[in-house]
């Protein structure tokens, strides 16, 4: 049996239609809209935060998101386990909510970004890699932000280092200065929380999967989570 | 926006006044408000009696350019409007036409320039906004952006500062809205220095019986007013520095509005939630003279009256007068006709976005404007005075326009050194690469991107659609200064070309139509020559215009803008496997010239930046030929002969293969010799229309020739695709990346 997910959908959201059309037409699998004065329902495996301008970005970019109803919902199922998956403004949400660790800040370049970028996997099995994603791969994913620039303080850089999940790379794998598109400590582009089932990343696996417009990397994302879910339900 | 307003452009101030009712209408305050002592005296006809000042703001601003087109309108009258495909023409929101299978798009093009040379950012910014209301107020969702930018040379510190402005407000916006920018053009001429021209084109989509009017019906309907609360900002560009009119607290009033994007996705939310609903009679945004415009022409359109309460208009400033509230210009504001019994439903659609529907009037039989504000009649006004009977301007004699034009023959061509030539041309800002730009916008939101910007038409899919959506912008100051008539045909054959090169099969047309002042002789000739060449053209092509938008005023005293005809086109790839690419794909394979030969290089653009001159002669094309090349390529693409196709356009021959490389993947470039008799200046930088590049493999060549032999088309095979090098026989030797290296430099 396939996951049920979830998207949930703040005011100012722009990418919860292609992260449900992603699930719901190319990964074929059940999704509920969720809107942000709105619970996640209790039987949900999967969440989605995706990308946009919550609130207009106001105050801070995922901060009042970050306060808003449906947060304290999202909070439950990860404590629970539930597997959840913040892009881009999703993942500054999750960040401002404290379930990540760090922070967004502007991109260094000072500038709005959109193009691929490529991506190393650091991830070393588990919801969001599985057996299809193996450690070292690199993947081929959009961006497209203003404030990507992730930042943790030099005394937390080691407790997060087992949980960083992608870092910015060259098309050959090769973590460096130049591949680094917006100033990310250590290159990173996305982390998990400790547990593991909480994933936030600046890229857009949901714009990549369909080779008509450009790339489909994005899917073995999606597809190790929906993976994990029945896995963990066979037992 | 004050775009087509005079005012706005003579550069008068805009002190702020609290204007009160009890004003005397005073021979300086009529002139102030730019009507002209016959209109005034038309006004007073109709009313029967003095104005109050707010009916003499509205008087002023309905019958001002933007609202009225009155200089404009006669010419446009001309234009092609009809066709099969098209659902709605010109009066709407915007054009829609008929993709098949139920679908329709939706698509207009709009102008900020004024705002946009005085404050860059929120210029720009509130022109994206001001065009996607008018999208989504037809019903449709808006997909896409594509923009047409014209600045002054960026060396000039105050150009690049307008620039990046305008570059970072439409991101800015466009991006937080969620509409992706698709594509565009930048050009760069010292003609658009003191008046910088920001074009957009925004594409919806909607299902036909989704789509929307702005035509009230029904008496006893409400006003529903939402979005943002109504302010000072924008209001009209008239002025009052008498005494008499002023309060001793006059306060500076911004004359660009500010936008808040934000907004702007709430109300399109909530207007799509609205309308699928089925509870809205009619819908407009209140763009250009704000609540008068909007409610009076969905009255008027509907044969009806309006009664409207200015006590109810949500308002952020204190004291608004009856004058203000009517003729602001705040951003992101709608209004809807709703059926009275609709309004519970009406309202708690609105609250699920956080917004409030305010009553502020409604439908009466009497085909007046009655404003009521504090207990007091402000304005009554027979509607057809305002909408429909506007004044005629006085004619003006139409002249055409001193040119020093230099002959392109008098360039020294011996003098030119090919290779420097080319990589001067890739460095400069108008051929540079624009990937600074269009990396900038989020070109890929809402996953319907099949072509990104950078290379010829945006393409984009439609869910449940089975065919690709091109979309393309295109003007030419430069050939439209030459010859605006000719000029004009030409760039609306550009845009067609652009579209057949990816294999599409063009539809219907939109324009914006940048001119310099209608009231001196030189524009009033432009113009009228523009729009003769356009609907010229557009009949020939087959692509009948849908709207449009006129910019008047483009001018200072030091200059006027070229006059710059801008035309946006959409079009379809019924089969989207004949998605045809602009850059090279496989070494090895042949390129080849289809078209008529180059027998000048006039209208250069290359050459004018070489020389600082007008180079002439003007570009000139034969309607019945260019529909013929298109026709044959279209027939190519369908036949799966090409592997890659682009048109001929600025920079000529030479610019075509050079971007044709520079897109490539892995640095393709192309061997390429010219025929022994041809002068390489006409070949490579003539500019004349009805051309394309294409490339096939080399087993397709001679049934390419063939094919074209057959339909009368000129086809020369002028060398191969080959990786790394760029060179054309005895006249200039390049590596790709040489190429690629002048031309990715960010401005």
């Amino acid at each position: 049996m396939s996951a049920r997910w979830a998207v949930v959908i703040f005011p100012g959201s722009n990418c919860d239609r292609d992260f449900v059309r992603a699930l719901r037409d190319v990964l074929r699998v059940e999704v509920v809209e969720v809107w942000h004065k709105d619970s996640v329902p209790e039987a949900i495996d999967c969440i989605a935060i995706p990308g946009g301008f919550s609130y207009g970005d106001y105050l801070r970019a995922g901060a009042l998101a970050a306060m808003s109803p449906v947060m304290a919902s999202v909070r439950t199922h990860a404590e629970r386990g539930t597997l959840v998956i913040g892009v881009c403004n999703g993942f500054q949400v999750l960040c401002e909510a404290g379930l990540l660790p760090g922070v967004l800040t502007k991109n260094d370049t000072l500038r709005f970004r959109c193009h691929d970028v490529y991506l190393r996997s650091e991830l070393n099995g588990g919801p969001f890699a599985g057996t299809g994603l193996p450690q070292g791969e690199v993947l081929r994913l959009p961006i497209a932000h203003g404030f990507g620039n992730y930042y943790v303080p030099p005394e937390q850089r080691d407790a997060i280092e087992r949980h960083v999940a992608f870092r910015y790379c060259d098309p050959l794998g090769d973590v460096s200065r130049r591949a680094n598109p917006n100033g990310s400590v250590d290159n990173i582009a996305g982390v998990t929380n400790a547990a593991g089932n909480v994933l936030g990343m600046m890229p857009h696996p949901e714009r990549a999967v369909e080779a008509l417009l450009g790339g489909t990397d994005g899917l073995r994302i999606l597809q190790a989570m929906q993976d994990w879910v029945a896995g963990v339900r066979a037992g | 926006m004050i775009r087509n307003n005079e005012k706005a452009t003579t550069g008068q101030g805009t002190r702020g006044i609290l204007v009160t009712t009890r004003i005397e209408i005073t021979p300086a305050i009529v002139e102030e408000h730019g009507l002209t002592p016959a209109e005034y005296a038309y006004l007073l006809e109709v009313l029967g009696r003095e104005p109050t000042i707010a009916e003499l703001g509205v008087f002023s601003v309905m019958w001002s350019e933007h609202c009225s087109y009155k200089h404009s309108r006669p010419h446009l009258a001309t234009l092609p409007t009809k066709g099969p495909a098209v659902l709605h023409g010109p009066g709407e929101n915007a054009g829609a036409v008929d993709l098949g299978e139920g679908w329709a798009c939706v698509f207009k093009v709009e102008s900020h320039n004024h705002p946009s040379a005085v404050e860059p950012y929120e210029g720009a910014a509130t022109g994206v906004g001001g065009i996607l209301r008018d999208i989504f107020a037809m019903g449709a969702r808006p997909i896409a952006l594509l923009d047409a930018l014209r600045f002054g040379p960026p060396d000039e510190a105050r150009n690049a500062w307008i620039i990046r402005g305008v570059v970072h407000g439409i991101a800015d916006y466009g991006n937080c809205v969620g509409v992706p920018v698709i594509g565009g053009e930048f050009s760069i001429d010292p003609c658009y220095t003191d008046n910088c021209l920001v074009n957009v084109m925004a594409i919806g989509v909607a299902r036909h019986e989704e789509l929307m009017t702005a035509r009230a019906e029904g008496v006893g309907n409400l006003l529903v007013y939402y979005g943002n609360a109504t302010g000072r900002d924008g209001i009209h560009g008239a002025t009052f520095a008498s005494a008499e009119l002023t309060e001793d607290s006059a306060e500076d009033r911004p004359c660009v509005q500010v936008g808040d994007p934000f907004m702007e996705k709430k109300i399109l939310e909530a207007t799509i939630e609205l309308i699928a609903s089925g509870r809205i009679v009619a819908l407009q945004d209140m763009g250009a003279a704000g609540l008068t415009c909007s409610s009076t022409e969905m009255a008027d359109k509907g044969g009806l009256g309006l009664r409207m309460n200015l006590d109810k208009v949500p308002q952020r400033a204190a004291n608004l007068t009856a004058y203000e509230l009517l003729l602001s210009e705040s951003q992101e504001r709608m209004l809807a006709v709703v059926r009275p019994e609709d309004l519970p439903l009406v309202a708690r659609i609105l609250r699920k976005w956080d917004l409030d529907a305010c009553v502020v009037g409604e439908t009466t039989d009497t085909g007046r404007f009655v404003v009521e504000h504090h207990g007091t009649v402000e304005a009554n006004i027979p509607l057809p005075a305002i909408c429909t009977h506007v004044p005629k301007p006085e004619p003006v004699q139409a002249a055409p326009a001193a040119l020093d034009v230099r002959d392109w023959t008098t360039v020294d061509f011996a003098a030119i050194e090919w290779n420097g030539l080319l990589l001067a041309a890739l460095s400069s800002p108008h051929f540079a690469s624009k990937r600074w730009i269009y990396e900038q916008y989020d070109h890929q939101v809402q996953t319907n991107t099949v072509v990104r910007p950078g290379a010829g038409a945006g393409v984009l899919r439609i869910a449940g659609w089975s065919g690709l959506l091109a979309s393309t912008i295109d003007g030419n100051g430069l050939w439209c200064m030459l010859d605006p008539y000719e000029g004009t045909r030409c760039v609306t054959a550009e845009a067609a070309r652009n579209l057949v090169a990816c294999g599409a099969r063009p539809l219907a047309a939109t324009n914006n139509l940048n001119f310099g002042s209608p009231r001196k002789p030189a524009g009033s000739w432009q113009f009228a020559e523009a729009v003769r060449g356009l609907g010229d053209a557009c009949r020939a092509l087959g692509t009948p215009i849908t709207g449009g938008n006129v910019s008047f005023y483009n001018e200072s005293p030091r200059m006027a803008v070229f006059p710059t005809p801008v035309v946006g086109m959409v079009g379809v790839i019924d089969d989207p496997s004949r998605l045809t690419p602009a850059t090279f794909r496989n070494e090895g394979d042949v390129v080849v010239l289809l078209g008529p030969a180059a027998t000048h290089a006039g209208g250069s653009r290359i050459l004018r930046d070489l020389t600082g001159d007008l180079v002439g002669p003007a570009v000139r094309i034969d309607l019945a030929m260019e529909k013929r090349v298109q026709e044959h390529v279209l027939r190519l693409v369908g036949d799966g002969v090409l592997t890659a196709a682009t048109d001929i356009a600025d920079g000529g021959l030479l610019m075509a293969l050079a971007e044709m490389a520079l897109g490539s993947d892995g640095g393709l470039g192309c061997e390429i010799d010219l025929a022994a008799d041809e002068a390489p200046a006409a070949a490579l930088l003539s500019e004349q229309p009805s051309r394309f590049v294409v490339t096939c493999t080399p087993g397709d060549v001679e049934s390419l020739l063939a094919l074209s032999r057959d339909a009368g088309v000129r086809a020369v095979p002028l060398g191969t695709v080959r990786g790394g090098v760029f060179s054309i026989g005895g006249v200039l030797s390049l590596t790709v990346y040489e190429l690629y290296e002048a031309w990715e430099k960010p401005l």
